[in-house]
């Protein structure tokens, strides 16, 4: 039994990377759940894409033994980039009316 | 032992603790600061999956562009001279009980499913060429609307952030 987990733990394969973006996705839902700062919540969505993105590498790599997962990582990363841009666009100007950013007390959308 | 291993597992260890310290750090720029090492663990583990052209756009995309855009918006929304940079967490005990049943789930199907495992699976060689390939061709229409997605964010994120309030 112990010779078979140091086996598997010696032989990084599909398993061991879906794992891993298995518990980083949890990391980023915990931060997503928790923080009422509204630019912790976006850290958080940004760990959900990154193991999303491991996720397709990964099976790219292992499974399909084509490109294609590659480049919908392409476009994974390009959507994250707008949505960072346009959320952080949103959370100063929220700053601006509301000198605040914790979510829970912004609870308006017109004064 | 195999390098792979070595390097595996030591990338692993990064991206998962300094995701750890993101997420527990009170500190929202401790937090920041440490979503870099794990931008940068996670392009190590793209790199091990074959994925170099991958692994490149992330540390430019993520490190040079996302994490300086987090950085400015947390350094514009704080209050850095009243040393306000502590930031609460709410409901965090049903968080970790929702969290956890949501890890198990997830580890567990990974684990219990039998994967197919394709036959020839000894890599790519030379993927950005294929991968210009296939964004010229069968991703052609994506890759378009990407192009206008990404226009259209530049010109709403500059109207969002730059309104100006009306004079009180």
């Amino acid at each position: 039994m112990l010779h078979e987990i140091i086996q598997w733990l010696r032989t990084p394969g599909l398993h061991h990377f879906l794992i891993i973006s298995g518990i980083l996705f949890s990391v980023g839902v915990f931060a997503i759940l928790t923080r009422r700062n509204a630019i912790m919540v976006l850290m958080g969505i940004e760990l959900v894409l990154n193991a999303a993105n491991i996720n397709f590498l990964a099976f790219s790599r292992y499974t399909s033994g084509t490109l294609d997962g590659q480049v919908v990582a392409i476009f994974v990363i390009i959507l994250a980039a707008a949505e960072a841009a346009i959320a952080l666009a949103i959370v100063l100007n929220i700053y601006q009316n509301f000198s605040t950013v914790n979510i829970d007390e912004i609870d308006r959308l017109k004064d | 032992m195999d390098l792979y291993i070595i390097v595996f597992y030591l990338f692993a260890l990064i991206t998962l603790a300094s995701a750890a310290i993101v997420v527990i750090s009170k500190n929202i720029v401790y937090s920041a600061f440490a979503l870099l090492f794990t931008f940068f663990g996670v392009a190590g583990l793209y790199v091990l999956l074959m994925a170099d052209f991958i692994a490149v756009t992330q540390l430019l995309i993520y490190v040079g562009g996302i994490l300086v855009l987090l950085l400015f918006g947390v350094m514009l929304t704080t209050k850095v001279i009243r040393v306000d940079m502590r930031t609460a967490t709410v409901r965090t005990f049903p968080a970790v009980v929702i969290v956890a049943a949501l890890a198990g789930t997830l580890i567990g199907i990974f684990w219990s499913t039998d994967w197919p495992q394709s036959p020839a699976s000894d890599g790519f060689e030379r993927t950005i060429p294929q991968i210009g390939e296939m964004l010229l061709t069968s991703y052609l229409l994506p890759f378009e609307i990407a192009s206008v997605v990404l226009l259209v964010a530049l010109i709403g994120a500059a109207m969002i952030a730059r309104r100006e309030r009306k004079a009180l």
